[in-house]
């Protein structure tokens, strides 16, 4: 999951809603006229707009490290289903729409990107959408993975504390009940917060 | 600042059949009060209650008058909250965020509401942190933002259950010198008994009861005894 990585360029000062619909455009043309060509003028303008937000190329390396297994199962895919040159493409476009994605949240803070939601929901309210709960659910969820990361590392320790290494219910069992407890506090700590108060 | 009247009147608290707390009848006007007693004693269900995260089954709980039951929302407003855990207490990814979302609701324009963290973060001395992911902190730093996103609020009391707990040595120092300091009226629930030093007022819990009340040194010897 990117970050935000702190940062003064053109890139940072853009609004979240204009990044997120050249995103989209960008996305959208490459998905619709996909070519060796259309696809390398992606990678060349993510690499380009990489190199002027200044989060480093090694930043960007990172976030496509994770997906380098997935894009090659994708590849082999194709190659058996419709040739190499559509694997080649398929795995292109799905590292080059996977790096843009990458750049916009590493160079917008998650509070304009959820402003920028709860902006883009609000026509929704008339259908019982509540945009501001919509963000909250979001950034809660963004805010959990590395806490519960850091549960899913303790039990394992302990785990292996106790010898009980290989057994997946001596992972599983005390993982959800961290996980269930944490959650009953973050409700607390919400209510405490005034979030349902109004 | 004016401190707040607290007011538990015949308060009694049942979690299905377990009684935690019974017949408690206190009120709270000083400046510095700690709550102490041992584990399952009723004292973080007694804290729970003062901002109304906590409902008693008897009798009632008066926040200047406003009635927990009924007038929730306002006294959360004046009573801010503090846990054991900062981790389930930060609700947004990085630092400054998480600060600022507790000022969602508070009218301000967006110009101002930066201006409030900023001065909130330079205060408790994460100005340099304002952008990191919050869970990149250090468990102590971790506790001081907790602390910073619920003053920022400017609360007139602060509530804290056990906030040094899970702290090391030095990092609960520095957060029992920053309660010290703080303007609000401010209620602890602790085991770290260094925390209530210079308090005004402690308030020992046993088995739901209260069992001594008054200044530190006499409710600290009671609660020495009752734990020898």
């Amino acid at each position: 999951m990117g970050l935000y990585v702190p940062g003064d360029s053109l890139l940072h000062r853009a609004r979240a809603g204009v990044k997120l619909a050249v995103l989209g455009a960008v996305l959208g043309v490459l998905g619709v006229f996909r070519s060796p060509g259309t696809v390398a003028a992606g990678a060349l303008l993510l690499v380009g707009a990489t190199a002027l937000s200044g989060v480093g190329l090694r930043t960007m390396a990172a976030q496509l490290r994770p997906l380098l297994w997935f894009a090659a199962f994708v590849a082999g895919l194709q190659i058996w289903v419709s040739g190499p040159r559509q694997a080649a493409l398929a795995a292109g476009f799905l590292l080059v729409s996977v790096g843009a994605a990458a750049l916009v949240t590493l160079t917008t803070r998650t509070q304009e990107l959820l402003d920028c939601m709860v902006t883009a929901l609000r026509p929704l309210r008339r259908l019982g959408v509540d945009p501001d709960r919509a963000a909250l659910t979001l950034s809660l969820t963004i805010r959990s993975i590395p806490v519960i990361l850091e549960l899913s590392r303790e039990v394992q320790q302990a785990r292996r504390a106790r010898g009980a290494e290989r057994s997946l219910r001596a992972f599983a069992v005390p993982l959800l009940i961290r996980t269930v407890r944490h959650a009953d506090r973050v409700g607390e700590a919400l209510a405490a917060r005034g979030v349902d108060d109004l | 600042m004016r401190m707040a009247t607290i007011r538990l009147d015949g308060v009694g608290h049942s979690y299905g059949e377990r009684a935690v707390l019974r017949g408690i009848d206190l009120t709270l006007t000083e400046a510095r009060i700690g709550l102490v007693g041992a584990n399952g004693s009723g004292k973080s269900t007694l804290a729970r209650m003062i901002n109304g995260l906590v409902l008693p089954s008897r009798g009632r709980v008066l926040v200047d008058g406003l009635d927990t039951r009924d007038r929730g929302a306002r006294i959360r407003r004046r009573v801010g909250f503090v846990f054991t855990d900062p981790d389930a207490q930060i609700v947004m990814p990085t630092v400054a965020e998480d600060v600022a979302f507790s000022l969602r609701r508070s009218g301000l324009d967006a110009a101002r509401k930066r201006e409030r963290v900023t001065a909130a973060l330079e205060r408790f001395g994460l100005a340099g942190h304002a952008d990191h992911p919050a869970h990149l902190l250090s468990g102590g730093q971790k506790q001081l933002l907790a602390l910073t996103s619920v003053l920022v609020t400017e609360p007139q009391v602060l509530v804290c259950d056990e906030p040094t707990t899970l702290l090391d040595a030095r990092n609960a120092r520095s957060v029992t010198r920053l309660l010290a300091g703080l303007e609000q009226q401010v209620i602890v629930v602790t085991h770290h008994l260094d925390l209530l030093t210079g308090f005004d007022r402690v308030v020992v819990l046993e088995e739901g009861r209260v069992v001594a009340d008054g200044p530190v040194e006499e409710s600290l010897a009671a609660y020495r005894d009752l734990v020898d």
